[in-house]
């Protein structure tokens, strides 16, 4: 049974660096490794790559199954494959696992091969420019000069705006989606919410759960409904559970009595059990510290003067964690340095986790802006 | 590329542009003017939208585009960034008038605006005989139009004075040809180009 518009059976591979990198935080890592998967082919001229960035949390298996029988694709099958917007007959597309990740990349449940321990509370804070820098090692180790595109939604947006700052030959467009020059306070202050729930669970025990062969369960399933809730909108939650009661009708206790708390809890339960907390305790982080402005007076249009690639922009109309005026201020910085950007905001129910979404007006704006893109390539 | 012939009411807008300027198209629609500027004069510009579909079709054409809803104003724009600022054939659907027009002219150096004249004969005969008018540039019925502030050339001249503008160019046309004989009575419509006076 195979689907032409799938990319199929795909492996991910390991990368290993032995070049020390040195971090935004002061640290330096010695040796790291980095899971990815390409889709498709690269070109005799090594100009049709794509790197895909992922958010909060993310990993390297963006499109296909490992497996006929995986029960889910890759996290973005939908927008990336045969045919598809991002097209993999066009395109050689790269999805990697950032470090500080949980899916294979070196991060803090991973063995430092110093204590032959995983890092727990010693693993450094990573900030997107060092995400950036170790997927610019990566592209340098699979021989891209230049990406044709750096796309990402959320989280993966501003690494998509980061590499046009930091790496501006590199990259020859950035597709920003769903995502913010910076975090408001409000967002911070989620992001805090989430990291108390774990921090303070007492299996986390200071990040070194691992060697009390547990893991901070309940934080991490707390701080991820709390991040399902915002990742979803009023109407779109409404539609979906509205008031509906499992049994249908009030049983005047604190079991699960709501569809929504039942949904909740299945999600958190569902990600507690695959997540590690250190690794969403330090993508939060990666988050609150991103605003790329701020050694440009906090001015973005400064911070984008030198950037030579050209964007697309999407945000989506009810996603209030990424809200559209986050996406125009983008936009506004861009429009004031005199780049190429095109905006468009969505329509949709579905909040922030629109941008995963299959919706025909979004992925006909994308599959437009990558034809462009295809077509000035050469793919 | 498919901008080799554009409308002609466009192609007269574009008769006013220079080579080289930068232009912000609003209602720039699929993006036809931009395009064919940029290919023919190496004009660098931007269009707004409000259409999804519309925005898709810019970016289709390589033609950068912001959707946005004009009503909401020129907010992301800033002072004098455009040499020239065109608003075709939506004026007459739009709520606030006026602030569009300073918009333009604080964003940009020459406005260019093109709308139905409503002073064009068959609208005012249609008028005379007690109906209000439907014709080629004013298709729809009264209770079912979008066009809410409808005007004739003589009114838009008035307002550009109002607002302390001025006309520095006017193309009329009808069925795709230029009128120059009582324009405000056989041109059905109309093109203005303006500046701060």
């Amino acid at each position: 049974m195979t689907n032409p518009s799938s990319v199929g059976i795909v492996t991910a591979q390991k990368a290993v660096f032995d070049q020390p990198i040195a971090l935004s935080s002061g640290v330096t890592l010695p040796r790291y490794e980095l899971m990815y998967e390409t889709y498709g082919t690269l070109n005799e001229n090594r100009s049709n790559a794509i790197l895909i960035c992922h958010a909060l949390s993310g990993h390297h298996h963006v499109a296909g199954r490992y497996e006929e029988t995986d029960k889910n694709p890759g996290w973005w099958d939908n927008m990336i494959g045969p045919g598809k917007p991002i097209d993999t007959n066009r395109f050689f597309v790269i999805g990697l696992n950032n470090l500080g990740g949980c899916h294979g990349s070196t991060g803090p449940s991973s063995i430092d091969p110093e204590t032959g321990t995983p890092y727990g509370s010693r693993f450094p804070l990573v900030l997107v420019r060092d995400w950036v820098e170790t997927q610019a090692r990566l592209a340098d180790m699979l021989g891209i000069h230049q990406f044709a595109a750096v796309i990402g939604g959320s989280l993966g947006g501003m690494q998509a705006l980061r590499w046009t700052i930091t790496y501006p030959q590199r990259v020859r467009h950035a597709l920003v989606i769903a995502s913010a020059p910076k975090l408001t306070a409000q967002n911070i202050a989620f992001n805090d919410v989430a990291r108390q729930a774990i921090l303070t669970d007492p299996d986390f025990h200071g990040g070194d759960f691992y060697a009390h062969n547990t893991v901070p369960r309940r934080g991490l399933r707390l701080a991820r409904m709390l991040g399902h809730i915002t990742y979803l909108s009023d109407d779109g939650m409404g539609e979906k559970f509205g008031r509906l009661l499992r049994s249908g009708e009030y049983r005047y206790s604190y079991e699960v009595e709501f569809e929504i708390e039942s949904y909740l809890r299945y999600q958190g339960d569902k990600f507690s059990d695959m997540f590690d907390a250190n690794t969403y305790l330090l993508m939060t982080k990666a988050l609150d510290y991103f605003d790329p402005a701020r050694h440009y007076g906090g001015n973005l249009a400064v911070a984008l003067k030198d950037a030579l690639a050209k964007f697309l922009v999407i945000s989506f109309t009810s996603d209030w964690r990424f809200a559209p005026e986050r996406s125009r201020e983008i936009v506004k910085a861009l429009l004031d340095a005199r780049k190429h950007v095109s905006y468009a905001e969505i329509e949709s129910a579905h909040g922030h986790d629109a941008f995963l979404m299959e919706d025909a007006p979004y992925h006909n704006i994308m599959r437009a802006y990558m034809n462009r893109v295809a077509a000035e390539v050469s793919a | 590329m498919n901008n080799l012939t554009l409308r002609p009411d466009l192609r007269n807008v574009a008769d006013w542009i220079d080579p080289n300027a930068s232009v912000l198209d609003l209602g720039c629609g699929d993006g036809s003017l931009l395009s064919w500027l940029s290919s023919h004069k190496r004009v660098q510009g931007y269009g707004v939208e409000i259409d999804v579909d519309s925005v898709t079709a810019c970016v289709e054409k390589n033609v950068d585009v912001i959707q946005t809803d004009l009503e909401s104003g020129l907010g992301t724009f800033e002072d004098n960034t455009f040499d020239y600022v065109v608003l075709s054939l939506t004026i007459q659907a739009m709520h606030n008038i006026e602030n569009i027009l300073v918009e333009m002219l604080r964003v940009g150096r020459t406005g260019i605006v093109t709308f139905p004249n409503f002073g064009y004969w068959e609208n005012r005969w249609q008028l005379a005989l007690g109906r209000m008018p439907v014709s080629e540039t004013i298709p729809y019925q009264w209770y079912n139009t979008p066009n809410i502030h409808l005007c004739t050339i003589y009114d838009f001249g008035v307002l550009l004075n109002k607002l302390g503008m001025k006309a520095t160019g006017q193309v009329v046309m009808h069925q795709d040809q230029k009128v120059l004989f009582l324009p405000n009575l056989r041109g059905s419509l109309a093109l203005m180009r303006f500046d701060k006076a």
